[in-house]
């Protein structure tokens, strides 16, 4: 299937993470500000409660069609004059798109942000075959010059400082300055002016699609510094690369959803750009490559539920353990929430097994979530088939099969919790537990317990009881 | 303890729940206290764990065992209170999808999920409108005249709805405030398994909640999730900065008096 993944390492990243102040400083501006703003903005809809049922049920809707809506989007492209290829997996994608670029002798592709392309690793693909390709959204543009992953699927940079940036222009851009690019106004300049060459000079341009629409064979890009549309508009090549579960049926379905895309991403009522395209520009082509890499796989099974996804990030904004590892740690394209849901699906169960473990279940993602995705109950399920799979921990497996079975059994439960509270209360000191044995020393790592009582409440209460 | 009137509202089972059993039985006592005082024939039928651990671990099939076994424990009573929201929420929420709609067994939790509430619910919502006049009697110890730092059990708030009822009882109480700043929308790292997994993280994440504990200069944190209240108040201990510590049903037994 294909995806790069290194979630199995997401225990030693995590607790790396979370010590490192450079990252905790803008995840806490995150958990501070996303959800003030998201709540400000989705506030100002006086129906934003049917905004959120209609938007779940165009997306729950398509996902039950999904085969229909996507062959009425392939006829309507072809009718507009586009070309639909289907990609079975990343490296399919990849393939088609070189196959797109070497017949047009391409030297140099422009990127907009597309994490379907991430996905695959399309810009290394590309610059295998010994094509540049050039990212132009300025966080993704910052990552790829770092070589870097992006960090959040909506601010790919958010893990990385002004002064790195500014270290990464010093390192890459051979031009003449006045003395260093320092604020963030300078450093965006500097790349705006780096970029513009790039843009103009373009043989193919590929962005990924935020919505499909069926009905009109067209795609809507949703960006807020308008490269996008400098990367689809200039060359005369233009490729879209994008998810089978993109697909919406009409323009009014797509307008429901974008009353709440960027509200709950960002906290605005639109985007800066929010663009339409339907075809190629005059003598140019326009392709459009729908990537399945694992979708159709999560069709009719319990997970299907997670592709009604439209990537506003709102669940990573607004979830505890995000905010405190950053995007990185899961090793995954997808980070968060919604990417704990997805990497197992892509990437295997096997090596992303940790990542539906690190949610505490709070149910803030669920309660944020523009299209109603369960999320929690996802992740149970994947725990669920974890444990069904014998690819829960040992201890943990063992610990819960015997909790299970010691819950058959009344007197033996009752005795067994006695015992426990009269050992961890002769141990404690003044109450006070520092350190305890096995998998509870997780707890003990960084937490004290304490131990109030000798004996358990049904100990107390059947001997109060038993008294006359 | 005893009410003159104790037994004519209903029978109300506490479940006990395996943490307090083990860790808080205080929190059952006082629990007993504010059911009987409302009126209430309380009873504790021989009784297990939730099974929450095992069903949010995956064992979907040890917590369906567990699920049965709750119902037939509870079946003679007429209520089932829960000091605890996230065990609440499994018997009331997730019980219910154990077992295919249609069945015998899910007939039978359905029936202890529809008279399952969570203590201060229970309290608020239905001892509140029982026959049974409740009169909280002089003031007695701990708590004292206080600021509570109150924080919401995430399973409690978002899947049952648990917000103001504690806080209306509380401030019911003389002499007791809850604190602003605390944030109800965040949790607290604990997370069941999650803490003991991922300690690191855990430990991030309460420490942000514990910020928020010492910023209200409250007297007293209290909670209605004892696994959340272990793990700030643990937290709190490492750091050297113990906060005192209460399960919203101590606070409310020893407010309204009688003796432990």
């Amino acid at each position: 299937m294909g995806m790069d993944c290194s979630s199995d390492r997401f225990s030693d990243n995590s607790a790396a993470a979370v010590n490192d102040p450079k990252l905790s400083k803008p995840l806490n501006e995150m958990a501070k500000i996303m959800p003030f703003i998201r709540d400000e903005s989705l506030g100002q809809l006086s129906d934003s409660a049917a905004a959120v049922d209609v938007s779940a049920n165009i997306r729950a809707h398509t996902l039950a069609h999904l085969d229909f809506y996507l062959e009425q989007f392939e006829r309507n492209v072809i009718a507009g004059g586009g070309v639909v290829h289907w990609a079975e997996d990343a490296a399919g994608a990849n393939e088609i798109v070189l196959q797109i670029c070497r017949e047009k002798q391409a030297r140099l592709v422009t990127k907009s942000k597309s994490m379907v392309t991430e996905e695959t690793e399309l810009a290394a693909a590309l610059e295998n075959a010994g094509i540049r390709a050039v990212e132009t959204d300025l966080g993704e543009y910052i990552v790829q010059l770092r070589k870097e992953k992006p960090s959040h699927i909506l601010a790919p940079a958010l893990h990385v400082s002004l002064d790195e940036v500014t270290d990464a222009f010093l390192e890459h851009h051979k031009i003449e300055r006045d003395g260093p690019p320092e604020t963030a106004d300078e450093l965006l300049a500097e790349a705006r002016q780096i970029l513009r060459s790039d843009f103009i000079n373009a043989d193919v341009g590929i962005t990924g699609a935020n919505f499909l629409i069926a009905e009109s064979g067209g795609m809507v890009l949703v960006t807020n510094e308008g490269n996008a549309d400098l990367t689809a508009c200039i060359p005369d090549t233009q490729i879209v690369v994008t998810g089978i579960e993109k697909v919406v049926p009409t323009f009014e379905d797509a307008g429901q959803l974008l009353r709440l895309l960027a509200r709950s991403a960002i906290g605005q009522r639109l985007s800066n750009y929010t663009s339409l395209y339907h075809g190629p520009k005059q003598g140019g082509e326009f392709h459009v490559v729908l990537v399945d890499n694992g979708r159709s796989s999560m069709l009719g099974t319990d997970y299907q539920d997670m592709l009604r996804c439209i990537r506003c990030s709102a669940c990573l904004n607004h979830c505890p353990v995000y905010s405190a590892v950053g995007g990185h740690a899961y090793g995954s394209v997808y980070s968060g929430p919604m990417g704990a849901v997805y990497t197992p699906a892509f990437a295997g169960l096997a090596v992303a097994k940790d990542l539906p473990n690190a949610s505490t279940f709070c149910g803030r993602c669920a309660d944020v979530c523009p299209v109603k995705i369960p999320i929690p109950k996802l992740l149970r399920y994947w725990r669920r088939d974890e444990f069904s799979r014998h690819l829960t921990a040992k201890p943990y497996r063992f610990g819960l099969r015997c909790w299970a079975w010691l819950n058959r059994y009344p007197v033996l439960y009752r005795k067994g919790l006695s015992m426990l509270t009269r050992w961890l209360s002769r141990r404690a000191v003044n109450g006070w537990l520092k350190r305890l044995p096995g998998v509870a020393g997780g707890w003990s790592d960084s937490k004290d317990l304490f131990v109030s009582e000798d004996k358990t409440f049904q100990q107390q209460y059947r001997e109060r009881q038993s008294k006359p | 303890m005893k009410d003159a009137k104790q037994g004519s509202a209903g029978r109300a089972g506490l479940f006990v729940t395996c943490l307090v059993d083990t860790l808080r039985p205080k929190v059952g006592f006082a629990a007993v206290e504010l059911l009987e005082s409302a009126g209430y024939e309380v009873v504790v039928p021989s009784q297990g764990c939730c099974g929450q651990l095992n069903y949010n671990n995956g064992d979907t099939r040890g917590a369906a065992e567990m699920a049965l076994k709750a119902a037939r424990d509870f079946a003679e009573v007429d209520y089932v209170v829960v000091p605890s929201g996230s065990c609440a929420a499994t018997i009331v929420k997730h019980y219910p999808e154990m077992f295919p709609s249609g069945s015998a067994e899910h007939a039978e939790v359905l029936s202890l999920a529809n008279k399952t509430y969570e203590l201060t619910v229970f309290l608020h919502e239905i001892a509140a409108s029982a026959p049974v006049e409740v009169t909280p009697q002089e003031d007695s110890d701990s708590a004292g005249g206080s600021t509570l730092a109150y924080h919401d059990g995430c399973s409690g708030l978002r899947e049952l709805g648990i917000f103001h009822q504690p806080r209306a009882l509380l401030e019911s109480l003389p002499g007791v405030a809850v604190a602003e700043g605390m944030n109800p929308e965040t949790c607290c790292g604990f997370g069941g398994t999650f803490c003991v997994r991922y300690p690191e993280v855990s430990a991030n994440i309460a420490d942000k909640k514990c910020a928020e504990v010492i910023a209200t200069e409250a007297d007293c944190l209290v909670s209605g999730d004892l696994g959340c209240l272990l793990n700030i108040e643990g937290r709190l201990n490492r750091r050297g900065e113990p906060v005192k510590a209460l399960h919203v049903a101590e606070v409310l037994a020893a407010k309204k008096g009688g003796s432990r």
